[in-house]
């Protein structure tokens, strides 16, 4: 273990923010579902008891008759907005007095950093760079997250949990997003923490050694399965296009019929795990609530969530596991382009 | 409304400390005549009798020493008078905000006791009345927004304030660049305060952008009537990103050389734009025509580069997101203010959707 490799990574001033969201990250995380459970039970409190629902005013919030329901801006609002810049400003002179923004040597063209790192909240997109081509990696998939981001309310045809704290009204959604989120850190995080010279893969606390030298089999997906020129002769190019457009399709295809699976399943509840039939009545009784929001989105709506879940949420992960645990490069080789 | 304030009326007895003790209006001609009697100690109603004894004393032999001595009287009765007066005038000024000057600047009575008053505070003031007068009871707990936004936006002017500091002591030329962030560090007072701050300010504000968008998704507020906000917001997210992008090169350290240039050989892929992308070639895509050599302006990382990065970085995209900044903020308003905490919605109150 080397601990002086692994502070020398976490102590990099650049890398300070990002040891922060490891803990920032969590935290809200947390707050943020601590909330939602709480609204939760008070929305099954409700449902079980429309007598109550009638009268209730709806939030765990304190309430009480003849409370008014609005506040002045000021002050309530603008001591809070004023003590929050107060508090930022505290923080950002400490970290400044305390840390130094890094400068290295003038840049210099013949003299290659080793690893040469993006910021931080750019590894992700480095580390992409990995699983896929430049053009992916660092075009199309930027492009593709950040129209699907936008894409995301007009997708969403729930109207249910529109400004407040919830996962019981839309575990759907909050899935949808917590896998790109998720995705996303830990790209992050392997980028920073992970990733030496030469882009090698060093586990914390490994040494980066600069002359190591990794054995990759660097196999694309039709040479498992023997679409080789050795097999095939000429020939073998043009069934190459062919295996990797049908490949690409049956995976579309596969991961639209899970994403269409996935829709319409309940909460998945731990004990499941346990009883074998339990969890298969799971998989195979669609709930309720969600069948009855899939029945409110239009097809327009629908394949357009298709295709950007498929495109993002499921492809980088997939391709991450293609690449890691089988070295497989490509899936799908044609003289134009490499997927 | 002023003078409807409860402590103007007990302020006003006390200011007239050390002065005459019945206060007088000023602008009161009465007043000030009564001020001349009191300063030259006749009593009111022998007003005539002053003239007469005068020219009594004109009438002896030293007629011109008199008139002066008469003159010299008359003066000082003036001076007094109006030494009285300013006093007068002074205490007045004991509370600046009877002034004209603060009545000019501040519309409003700061006597915030008065409903009418707090809602007047942020309405008539051109840096808060993006606010509503009003907000939701539970709206201004921490716990529902994080306050992420609104620190997000603190930090954007944090950084326009030491940016702006920062471009007195820069230069974006491959000369003298990383020779300014030497002189900044080591020479110029504060220098090295001022740069940590913009470069951590500047990682916090894409820390508080993600923590701010984590928000909006966990409390469906990019839901209508808000999706426009929303993709808004995803600009923003980007353009920050950018920001961040273009300012890492401007040290010109071997940091940022390598990380922008990394950066900007991912460009040289683009499909059918990129030299090197899918399609590329075939559209006639070369070093030195796509779009790579658009954003460098030149087919390496050089000056002009630099001086690309710069502009954008202090210009372009600080006006861009400037644009972008004010119809987010504008519509939060227009779309019903913060989305909650709102009362909890029924699986039964779903409406049925339109066919």
């Amino acid at each position: 273990m080397d601990w002086h490799q692994l502070w020398k990574i976490t102590s990099a001033p650049d890398n300070v923010p990002i040891v922060g969201m490891l803990f920032l990250v969590p935290f809200f995380t947390w707050y943020g579902l601590k909330q939602a459970r709480e609204n939760d039970k008070l929305i099954a409190e409700l449902e079980n008891d429309p007598a109550k629902a009638k009268t209730h005013h709806r939030k765990t919030l304190p309430w009480r008759p003849g409370w008014a329901r609005e506040l002045h801006v000021w002050p309530f609002l603008v001591r809070v907005e004023f003590l929050a810049a107060v508090i930022v400003t505290a923080i950002l002179f400490i970290w400044s007095i305390t840390l130094d923004a890094p400068l290295e040597e003038p840049a210099n063209p013949n003299l290659t950093m080793n690893p040469s790192k993006a910021p931080w909240y750019f590894l992700g997109l480095q580390e992409m760079l990995v699983y896929f081509d430049p053009w992916i990696a660092g075009v199309v998939m930027p492009s593709l997250m950040m129209v699907g981001l936008m894409v995301f309310p007009y997708v969403d045809s729930n109207p249910l949990g529109n400004g407040y704290y919830t996962i019981r009204q839309r575990r759907f959604a909050l899935a949808m997003f917590g896998i790109g989120w998720v995705t996303w850190i830990i790209l992050i995080v392997i980028g920073t923490f992970i990733r030496g010279p030469g882009w090698v893969w060093f586990w914390p606390g490994q040494t980066w050694d600069h002359n190591a030298v990794v054995f990759d089999k660097n196999q694309d997906l039709h040479d498992v399965f023997g679409i080789t020129h050795a097999n095939f002769g000429d020939a073998a190019i043009w069934m190459q296009i062919i295996f990797g457009a049908m490949v690409v399709g049956l995976f579309y295809l596969l991961a639209g019929l899970f994403l269409h699976w996935l829709m319409k399943r309940g909460p998945l509840k731990l004990k499941y795990l346990r009883s074998w039939r339990e969890l298969k009545q799971w998989a195979t009784t669609p709930d309720r609530l969600e069948t009855s929001l899939l029945a409110r989105t239009s097809v327009l709506q629908y394949l357009t969530f298709q295709f950007f879940a498929i495109s993002v949420l499921i492809a980088l992960p997939v391709k991450i596991l293609l690449r890691l645990a089988f070295t497989i490069k490509y899936v799908w080789v044609t003289p134009w382009f490499n997927v | 409304m002023d003078s409807e304030r409860p402590d103007e009326k007990e302020g006003q007895p006390k200011a007239g400390n050390g002065a005459p003790q019945k206060p007088a209006d000023p602008n009161d001609p009465e007043g000030i005549k009564s001020l001349l009697r009191a300063a030259s100690g006749v009593p009111a109603g022998s007003r005539k009798a002053v003239p007469a004894e005068t020219t009594a004393a004109a009438t002896t032999e030293e007629g011109g020493r008199a008139s002066t001595a008469d003159f010299i009287s008359k003066t000082r009765k003036q001076g007094l008078a109006l030494k009285d007066r300013a006093i007068q005038e002074a205490e007045t000024y004991k509370d600046p905000q009877q002034t004209q000057l603060w009545k000019s600047i501040f519309r409003v009575s700061h006597d915030r006791s008065d409903p009418r008053n707090r809602s007047l505070a942020i309405l008539s003031n051109v840096f808060l009345h993006l606010h509503p007068a009003k907000i939701n009871r539970d709206a201004v707990r921490y716990g529902f927004t994080w306050g992420m936004g609104g620190i997000t936006f603190y930090l954007f002017i944090v950084l326009t304030f030491t940016g702006v500091l920062l471009m007195f002591y820069y230069h974006p030329t491959k000369v003298q660049a990383f020779r300014d962030i030497l002189y900044l560090e080591h020479d110029v007072p504060f220098g090295k305060l001022l740069r940590n701050m913009h470069r951590w300010a500047a990682h916090l504000m894409v820390i508080t952008t993600w923590l701010h968008m984590f928000r909006v998704v966990l409390t469906g507020s990019y839901k209508r009537p808000r999706e426009f906000n929303w993709c808004v917001g995803v600009v923003l997210l980007v353009l920050t990103l950018l920001l961040s992008f273009t300012g890492y090169l401007l040290p010109d350290d071997q940091l940022g050389f390598w990380a922008v240039t990394v950066g900007t050989n991912m460009a040289r892929a683009t499909p059918m734009f990129g030299s090197e992308g899918p399609f590329g070639p075939q559209l006639g895509m070369t070093p030195y025509n796509d779009v790579r050599f658009g954003l460098l302006g030149g087919s390496i990382v050089d000056a002009n580069a630099l001086l690309r990065s710069y502009i954008w970085h202090c210009i372009g995209i600080p006006l861009v997101a400037s644009i972008f900044m004010a119809v987010h903020f504008w519509r939060i308003r227009k779309d019903g203010g913060i989305s909650g905490p709102a009362p909890v919605m029924l699986e039964a109150e779903m409406k049925a959707t339109k066919k």
